[in-house]
């Protein structure tokens, strides 16, 4: 575990998220802390993904500040918010990998973009890659051409192409079988061990959530806000809200009555 | 008791409906024999009068024979039915399966406000949502010009920003790939203008004037129309598929996250490849249609080959050809950009790709069109 005064990755400041005038989160303050592996949970439909959508640049905040270390992405130039990018790396919930280009092709591609490095450097690097996440062998097949497991893992090893600091994973495990998606929470340890990073996981797999999270915040569909934070351990034992020891308890216990109460579960 | 009868079993083995009101002012409904989806089933609405005055209403379905999902779709309809007249709705009397089946139907109540109203849009509704539709295309044809001016701005400023290798493959799948389409509708275009000029031309004694007309008209006009509608077709359908697609599988979204932009890797290599292959494809289909031309002319109408190719010569200057051309560049242009637009501005589903190629090659050829008829004006008043 990290220690508590590890300072703040990303800091969400009062961020609303909305599309046009159809609310999905309102007033939403949490800190990423350096070294995490930050959990967003919640319901299906409550807009958790949307929430990394607006974590990685891609939809804009109705309201409110997305900070890396001091610097807002909102309100960020192109050049800072390329820079920015440059240290993070997503997993897209389908893989999302480029399917005209094979996968040395795939993981080569932003390292060429950034670095100077020479054709055959890359070649070995994407190999390299793509070895961590067991895929070694598959530099020249094509996305389509292996399986949905195999595509996700192929993804990671993209996302750690230019090794960044913050790894971004959009239902990791979504469509694994139980075995896959337990190698790739090692994985996702080992890479937190490793190489330090940050780590953001969007996900409603208890398993999962309980086996590498140490911090996390809580979505809720019906209030649109969040309602929970912190390590999902102490959530369990401690969270008074109904809504939330429902959903870590996959509805069963009789501690799941609709008035909240103060006492422990 | 009373008892009325309100169905009688349509055919042997079918379904069965009483409707009988107890002593104590219950109504009762007496279901019996097969209740399956294919037994032609009754619509529970037309219960409504007969559980007008009621206060309680108790299905009795121990007659029953055979049931599916088409007696709890009557009963769940019915139940609203009873709920809205707050009638009791009793379902003692039915197999145990169904009594079960119903309760999870009815265990998590509607959620507020999930119902979509299906209302109609009056006349003038439809007219303003389709107007402001209009608008924001327009935004967004204005907002995708100025953002592949920039892509395209950076690529003379440094890097290409994309691989040549995409750019070479996408010129053989909108050139080299299009020749056998541009070869045949540039022949029989040629060999349709022939023809219709014989007619004309042959009740003033001028035959031979076949030449000029076919060789002016597809070096000005027909040669690089042609071409643009039919890349439009082929080639601006299939980027907008292309791009949509990505978008779908949410490639777009890798390549933005990356900070690559997807305007300079993946839009720009196309347009250049339009660009580039559009007039190309019109030199040839000029020359293919000046040979369909001269099938008729020499085959048809006797003019001999000699003759043919001296008028042709003679008629068409390099002026004639570089109009076309020009206008074809244009054309590529127009196409690559509603096919990219469309793709990048894609929705995430199927459907959405399905439009985006659509409207991909209706705005293709509508921009050719107008952009072809505006040219041929400004044309005619250079006087070129």
């Amino acid at each position: 575990m990290q220690p508590e005064s590890a300072p703040a990755a990303i800091t969400i400041s009062n961020l609303t998220m909305a599309f046009g005038t159809f609310l999905i989160q309102r007033d939403l303050n949490f800190e990423i802390r350096r070294g995490d592996i930050f959990i967003v949970m919640g319901g299906s439909g409550c807009g958790k993904s949307t929430l990394l959508r607006h974590l990685i640049g891609l939809n804009e905040p109705a309201k409110g500040d997305i900070l890396y270390g001091a610097t807002s992405l909102v309100q960020s130039q192109p050049a800072q918010r390329a820079g920015i990018m440059r240290n993070i790396g997503v997993l897209y919930q389908t893989g999302g990998l480029w399917s005209s280009m094979t996968l040395a092709e795939n993981i080569g591609l932003p390292l060429g973009e950034y670095t100077s490095l020479s054709p055959r450097e890359i070649r070995d690097l994407a190999s390299l890659k793509l070895a961590l996440v067991g895929l070694a062998g598959f530099e020249d097949y094509y996305p389509s051409e292996i399986s949905g497991g195999m595509q996700k893992r192929a993804g990671l090893a993209r996302a750690m192409a230019l090794d960044p600091e913050i790894l971004f994973f959009d239902e990791p495990s979504a469509g694994l079988d139980p075995i896959s998606s337990r190698l790739l929470d090692d994985l996702i340890l080992e890479l937190r061990e490793s190489l330090g990073a940050t780590i953001v996981i969007v996900t409603h797999e208890l398993a999962s959530i309980f086996a590498i999270g140490n911090n996390s915040v809580f979505l809720d569909a019906d209030t649109k806000t969040m309602i929970a934070q912190g390590d999902p351990h102490d959530l369990l034992d401690h969270c008074p809200d109904p809504k939330v020891q429902k959903f870590l308890r996959r509805g069963e216990g009789e501690d799941v009555s609709p008035v909240p109460q103060g006492g422990p579960a | 008791m009373k008892q009325t009868r309100a169905q009688a079993a349509r055919q042997a083995g079918s379904w069965t409906l009483d409707w009988q009101t107890a002593n104590d002012g219950v109504l009762v409904a007496v279901l019996g024999g097969n209740w399956r989806l294919a037994d032609s089933l009754p619509d529970a609405g037309e219960a409504d009068s007969t559980l007008a005055g009621k206060h309680s209403l108790l299905v009795d379905g121990s007659a029953l024979e055979a049931w599916d999902s088409g007696l709890l779709a009557y009963l769940s309809k019915l139940a609203g039915l009873c709920a809205q007249r707050s009638i009791a709705f009793d379902t003692k009397g039915m197999p145990e399966g169904a009594r079960r089946l119903l309760g999870l139907a009815t265990a998590v109540p509607e959620r507020a406000g999930a119902r979509r109203s299906v209302d109609r849009d009056s006349f003038l509704t439809a007219v303003g949502r389709e107007s402001l539709k209009g608008i924001s295309s327009a935004g967004q044809l204005v907002s995708f010009l100025t953002d592949s001016a920039r892509a395209a701005s950076g690529m003379f400023r440094g890097r290409p920003g994309f691989r040549y290798r995409d750019l070479l493959a996408l010129m053989q799948a909108c050139g080299a790939q299009a020749l056998p389409i541009v070869t045949l509708i540039s022949l029989l275009v040629g060999m349709i203008l022939a023809f219709v000029g014989a007619v004309q031309l042959t009740a003033f004694g001028a035959q031979v004037f076949v030449a000029d007309l076919v060789s002016l008209a597809m070096a000005r006009e027909m040669a690089g129309m042609m071409t643009g509608i039919v890349m439009a077709g082929r080639t601006g359908a299939a980027f907008a598929a292309q791009l949509g697609t990505m978008q779908v599988n949410q490639e777009i979204d890798a390549f933005k996250t990356f900070g690559i932009d997807p305007m300079r890797f993946l839009v720009l290599p196309r347009m250049i490849a339009l660009i580039v292959m559009v007039p190309m494809l019109t030199i040839y289909a000029n020359l293919v249609g000046m040979l369909g031309g001269a099938l008729v002319g020499v085959g048809v109408m006797g003019i001999g080959p000699l003759e043919y190719l001296d008028r042709t010569q003679s008629s068409v200057g390099l002026g004639d050809f570089a109009g076309g051309l020009f206008k074809a560049a244009i054309f590529g242009v127009l196409i690559a950009v509603a096919g990219c637009m469309r793709g990048m501005n894609c929705g995430r589903s199927a459907q959405a790709v399905g439009d985006a190629a659509t409207s991909a090659v209706v705005t293709g050829i509508i921009f050719i069109i107008v952009s072809d008829t505006a040219l041929t004006v400004v044309y005619m008043l250079l006087g070129v």
